[in-house]
C-alpha cells in the first residue's frame, strides 16, 4: 500500500467528517477517498478505523474484498476491459490479449510512462454492443484493435491551450 | 425510406407549433458508446446557430434498438419520426429537412418510431416511458402517466397495496422469481419498527442491461415503485444499491431523486400526507456477489460482502437487523403499473405461473441487439430470429446462454422453449434476469465451461468451501479434461470427477454463486461434448 502526504491526509479527514454519521458509512467514505485521490492510501486506514469504531484489519478487509478499490496510485487513465460472456461472444478473448500487447502490460499493471492501468471488469452493461471497455466514466463498445488504438492515441494527445 | 407528413393529414409539418418542436437524442450508455453525445452536441450547435428552428433538444433514454443508435427523433403532428444510425455530420441535413420540407426523403429516415415492427410488436408496461420522456423531468413523467400508481396507493391501506401486488402475480425479476407480494406481506406482518426498502441494482450478469436502461431512461418509475413499497410495509427509508460499473445511471438517479424531492414526492410528508420516504443511492464496488441479497445487505452495512446464512430471511432480519424488502429494479419498477392499472391487468399477460411481462435483453453475437419487453410465453427461437435477426457475424448460431454467467448454455434443439420460469426449470435451465447471450459456431464450449469456474473463483465471497475451493478445483479438472491427450481412461475419470465436483457445489454451497456455477459447466459438457475432446481442431478437420 502507498501512503499519501499531509495534503492528502487533510482531504481524507474532511471526507471522513462529512460521511461518518451515515449508516453504513464505510463504502461511501472509501469511494469518496478514491474519487479524490485516485486510490486509498495506507495512512487513511487508522483514520477510518477510528472514526467508524472498527479495527484497521476490518477496514483493510473491506478494501481487499472489493475489486474496485485500489491501494496504489494508478496511471493517468484506468482502462477496464470487460471479460463477460457477451464480450467473449464477440471476440474479447483475442482482443484482451492484443490490448495487453499493445500496452505491454498485464491486468493490474501500470504502463512505464504511468499513462495506463489495465484492469479486468465483469460486465459494463453494454452487452448489445460487445466487446466493451471503460476508460474513466466513458464506455466504448463494438471495439476492435483499430478502434482501441484510436482511443489510446486521442488520450495521449494533449490539446494545446492558446491564450 | 421517405415519408410525406401530409399524406393523410391536412396539417403540414411546418404548422407544428414551433415552441413544442423537440429533437430527441439518447443519453443511454450504449447509445453514448455509439456516439450519441457527438450527435447531441451537433444538434445543440445547430439550434444555437439557427434560432429560427425554435426547437429544444431532449436527452432521453433509449428505445432499446441499439443497432439504430444514435437514434435521432423529431416530434411531428403524426408522431415521432426516427433517423438512425445518425452521425454528427448528418444532423444539419436531417433537421433542416424535417423543419422546412413537406416531403422528406433522407436515406437514414426510418419513419414513425412507434410503427417500426421491432418496437410496435412489444408489450411495454414497465418500459412504457423509457426512450420517450426526459428521464429526470418530473412534469414529463406525470404527463405520461407517472405517479398515478402512487396516488392510488395513497388511497389504500398497506394491506390493500400488498394484496394488489399479490393479485398481479409479480415474481422477482432479479432471477430468483420469488413472489413479490409474499415478500412484502412478510415485512408488513412484522411489528411496527424501523423497516427498509432496498433496491438491488447490482446488475452484474453479463448479457443483462434492463436495469441500467430503466434507471437511465425512466428512473422516476423506480423511485415511485420504491415509495409504494415503503407505504405498503411501513418503511420510511430506501436505498438503491447500484453497481459502480454504471456511472451514467448513478448520475441520472441522483438527479431524478433530487427533482422528486423538490416536487414533494420524497422526504417528509410526501404529497402532503403524513407519510415519509427518504431515498439514497449507494454504490457497490465491483463485487459480483453483492447481487446476492444478503451479501448486498452486508455491503450496505459497510462490510465485506459475505453471504449470510438464511434463515433469518432479510424480510425479518435484513439491513441493520431490521425487516427489509430487497427487490430487483425491474420488480420495483413494475409496481407503479400494477397500482395504476390494477393487479388483474398485469396478471392478464403471461403464461402459467409466470405473469406479466419480462424485459428481455438480446446480447452477444446478435445482429439486432437490444431490449424487448414481452409477455412471458414467447419462444427463444422467435426472439433470436425475428427480433435478433441471427448472428452479428452472419455465421451459424451454435449456443445461447440465458440468465447470466450462472445460466445454462442451450443448444439449438432447446431453442423452442417458451420463456417461462417453469418451462426453463424443466430443461435444467434458468430464465434469470432475462439476459440472452448468443454465440456463433466459432465458440469453444470447453473454454466457456472453464470460464464459468474461473469466474466463480474470482467472484466467490469465500464464505463456504464448495464455492471457494470448488471453483479452483473446477478450473484444474477442466484443464485436465481438455489437455489429457493420451490416456482416454484418465480423461474419463476427470469427467466423472467434474460431475462429482458439480454435485458438491450445487448441493453444498450457501448461495447461487457456487450452487449454480455447475449449470453452465454441465450444460456445456452435456450438449457440446466434442468440444472437450483433445485436439478439437483436428477433429473438426476430419
Amino acid at each position: 500500500m502507498t501512503a499519501t502526504n499531509e495534503h492528502g491526509l487533510q482531504k481524507i479527514t474532511t471526507i471522513i467528517e462529512q460521511n461518518q454519521t451515515l449508516p453504513g458509512a464505510m463504502l461511501p467514505i472509501l469511494h469518496a477517498i478514491q474519487n479524490d485521490l485516485s486510490f486509498i492510501p495506507s495512512n487513511a486506514l487508522p483514520l477510518i478505523a477510528k472514526a467508524l469504531n472498527v479495527s484497521k484489519a476490518e477496514v483493510h478487509g473491506v478494501i481487499s474484498f472489493y475489486h474496485h478499490f485500489r491501494t496504489a496510485e494508478p496511471g493517468a487513465h484506468v482502462i477496464e476491459v470487460c471479460r463477460g460472456e457477451s464480450c467473449q461472444a464477440m471476440g474479447s478473448r483475442t482482443l484482451e490479449e492484443k490490448i495487453k500487447q499493445n500496452l505491454s502490460i498485464d491486468y493490474h499493471q501500470t504502463s512505464k510512462d504511468r499513462q495506463f492501468t489495465l484492469e479486468p471488469v465483469y460486465c459494463l452493461g453494454n452487452c448489445a454492443c460487445s466487446p466493451a471497455i471503460r476508460i474513466g466514466d466513458d464506455i466504448h463498445g463494438e471495439l476492435d484493435l483499430q478502434k482501441f488504438e484510436q482511443i489510446i492515441e486521442s488520450l495521449n494527445t494533449y490539446p494545446l491551450e492558446l491564450k | 425510406m421517405n415519408h410525406s407528413p401530409s399524406d393523410d393529414s391536412t396539417v403540414p409539418l411546418s404548422a407544428t407549433p414551433l415552441a413544442s418542436r423537440k429533437i430527441f437524442v439518447s443519453l443511454d450508455t450504449t447509445a453514448r458508446s455509439r456516439g450519441s453525445d457527438k450527435v447531441a452536441l451537433q444538434v445543440e450547435s445547430l439550434l444555437n446557430s439557427q434560432p429560427e428552428l425554435a426547437a429544444t433538444l431532449v436527452r432521453n433514454g433509449s428505445r432499446g434498438m441499439f443497432w439504430l443508435e444514435p437514434l435521432l427523433e423529431i416530434n411531428t403532428p403524426k408522431g415521432r419520426i426516427a433517423y438512425g444510425p445518425v452521425k454528427a455530420e448528418d444532423v444539419n441535413d436531417i433537421i433542416n429537412l424535417e423543419c422546412f420540407e413537406d416531403v422528406i426523403d433522407h436515406p437514414l429516415c426510418l419513419g414513425l418510431t412507434e410503427e417500426l415492427p421491432w418496437f410496435k410488436s412489444q408489450q411495454r408496461l414497465t418500459f412504457a416511458r423509457v426512450g420517450i420522456i426526459d428521464p429526470i423531468d418530473v412534469d414529463d413523467y406525470i404527463s405520461h402517466g407517472g405517479f398515478i400508481g402512487l396516488n392510488n396507493a395513497l388511497e389504500k391501506t398497506a394491506q390493500q397495496i400488498v394484496d394488489e401486488v399479490k393479485d398481479s402475480g409479480l415474481r422477482g425479476r432479479g432471477g430468483a422469481a420469488f413472489p413479490t407480494g409474499i415478500k412484502w406481506q412478510t415485512v408488513l406482518s412484522e411489528p411496527e419498527q424501523q423497516k427498509y426498502i432496498v433496491c438491488n441494482a447490482d446488475e452484474g450478469d453479463s448479457g443483462t442491461f434492463a436495469d441500467r436502461m430503466l434507471m437511465e431512461g425512466d428512473p422516476l418509475v423506480l423511485i415511485e415503485g420504491m415509495i409504494i413499497a415503503g407505504l405498503s410495509v411501513g418503511a420510511d427509508q430506501g436505498y438503491i444499491y447500484l453497481r459502480s460499473e454504471y456511472p451514467q445511471a448513478h448520475d441520472i438517479l441522483n438527479k431524478a431523486i433530487s427533482n422528486a424531492k423538490t416536487a414533494g414526492y420524497l422526504g417528509d410528508n410526501i404529497c402532503g400526507t403524513e407519510h415519509n420516504f427518504h431515498l439514497e443511492v449507494r454504490l457497490g464496488a465491483g463485487a459480483y456477489i453483492c447481487g446476492e441479497e444478503t451479501s448486498l445487505l452486508e455491503s450496505l452495512e459497510g462490510k465485506r460482502g459475505l453471504v449470510r446464512a438464511k434463515p433469518p430471511l432479510p424480510a425479518i432480519e435484513g439491513l441493520f437487523g431490521q425487516p427489509t424488502v430487497v427487490n430487483n429494479v425491474i420488480s420495483l419498477a413494475s409496481v407503479p403499473y400494477i397500482l395504476s392499472h390494477g393487479g388483474d391487468s398485469y396478471r392478464d399477460f403471461g403464461m402459467g405461473r409466470s405473469r406479466g411481462t419480462l424485459p428481455i435483453q438480446l446480447a452477444g453475437n446478435i445482429a439486432q441487439g437490444g431490449l424487448v419487453e414481452l409477455a412471458f410465453g414467447i419462444s427463444l427461437n422467435e426472439l433470436l430470429q425475428q427480433y435478433g435477426n441471427g448472428c452479428k457475424s452472419k455465421r451459424a448460431m451454435r449456443s445461447v446462454q440465458v440468465g447470466g454467467p450462472l445460466g445454462a448454455y442451450l443448444p439449438a434443439e432447446q431453442w423452442d422453449t417458451a420463456l417461462d420460469y417453469e418451462e426453463f426449470a424443466s430443461i435444467g435451465a434458468v430464465l434469470g434476469h432475462g439476459g440472452i447471450v448468443v454465440f456463433d459456431d466459432t465458440v469453444d464450449m470447453a473454454a466457456q465451461a472453464r470460464f464459468a469456474m474461473e469466474f466463480c473463483e474470482v467472484e466467490s465471497c469465500g464464505k463456504c468451501t464448495p464455492c471457494r475451493i470448488g471453483a479452483v478445483r473446477g478450473v484444474e479438472v477442466i484443464d485436465k479434461i481438455i489437455n489429457d491427450k493420451n490416456d482416454e481412461q484418465q480423461r474419463q475419470d476427470s469427467v466423472d470427477l467434474l460431475h462429482d465436483l458439480c454435485d458438491t457445489m450445487e448441493f453444498g454451497s450457501l448461495c447461487a454463486m457456487g450452487g449454480m456455477t455447475p449449470f453452465p459447466v454441465r450444460s456445456a459438457l452435456k450438449y457440446f461434448p466434442d468440444d472437450f475432446l483433445p485436439h478439437p481442431s483436428t477433429k473438426k478437420a476430419q
